[in-house]
């Protein structure tokens, strides 16, 4: 009891400053400086993370060759569902950005004018990444879409 | 103090070791070259897997088991995919570790996740050079 009543009147002894700054009372926030620099941080995280989940499961999924033909088969045919086709699709575009945004922090780290032109490399990397999309989903949904559409079955 | 010569004088002689860690190693730099130089790597082994395995002549449609058996009765897609494996397990490894130390504040926290980590890493690299070094085209 003496010991806090202490600490309470020294509290109210502490001076008073009107005029400086105000210290934030919660943290900022998780968001770092925002716009492309942090955005393109965040897609590159995610979309590593999500492709190392998927190279955990195609690795045990491609061993299964050494139990027999039979059992790889049925369980590549997953692979071939339309849903499954979709999620391929997923990760060709994570990988695709994942390898391209690459690039480009390497660019930012080596190249001595990376860090100026940061911003415009992750317009060129997305302009690149949506030019070879449109080719690759049209291929890789081909026989999916013609099987549920079309009369190829 | 006129017994030290200048240049040769310390700040303050008796502190302790400054940071947090004093590691007398560049682990955390060969990391980060380790990443650009695999990710270079990855881009050209990665890509190159996806368009012949998802887009190219059918794409995924026309995989199964005597598609891989004959891939791999050629060294040059067996040195292919394991560099890749190897690489890409070892790049996304230590990516994730970088994602642990970011997320996970509690130390405990941060040492079952990396343990969870290297067990899966190391079942990964192991389960995958199993199989393209003992693969047997006339299984079953």
């Amino acid at each position: 009891m003496a010991a806090s009543s202490k600490e309470s009147s020294s509290t109210d002894e502490r001076p008073v400053v009107r005029d400086a700054p105000a210290a934030p009372r919660v943290p900022a926030g998780t968001l770092y400086r925002g716009r492309e620099g942090m955005w393109s941080w965040v897609a590159q995280r995610i979309t590593g993370a999500l492709t190392f989940f998927f190279l955990f499961a195609h690795v045990l999924d491609t061993a299964l060759v050494r139990v027999s033909p039979q059992t790889y088969d049925s369980v590549i045919a997953t692979y071939k569902n339309p849903v499954v086709n979709l999620m391929e699709v997923g990760l060709v575009g994570a990988v695709l950005y994942h390898g391209l945004n690459g690039l480009r922090v390497t660019a930012i780290d080596f190249w001595s004018k990376g860090p100026k032109y940061q911003r415009q490399m992750l317009w060129a990397i997305v302009a690149v990444w949506l030019l070879l999309m449109v080719p690759a989903v049209f291929f890789m949904l081909q026989h999916t879409v013609m099987a549920i559409f079309g009369s190829e079955s | 103090m006129t017994a030290v010569p200048e240049g040769y004088r310390l700040d303050s002689p008796r502190s302790g070791r400054a940071g947090r860690t004093a590691s007398r190693t560049n682990y955390e730099m060969y990391s980060w070259l380790f990443m650009r130089i695999s990710g270079l790597v990855l881009i050209v082994l990665v890509l190159g897997h996806l368009f012949i395995m998802n887009i190219l002549d059918g794409g995924v449609q026309r995989i199964n088991f005597a598609f891989v058996a004959g891939r791999w009765s050629s060294p040059f897609w067996q040195v292919w995919d394991l560099l890749m494996l190897w690489l890409a397990e070892l790049h996304g490894t230590n990516g994730l570790r970088t994602i642990i130390n970011d997320y996970a504040e509690r130390d405990m926290t941060r040492f079952w996740l990396k343990a969870a980590l290297y067990t899966s890493a190391m079942l990964i690299l192991f389960t995958g050079t199993l199989v393209i070094f003992t693969f047997d085209p006339n299984l079953g």
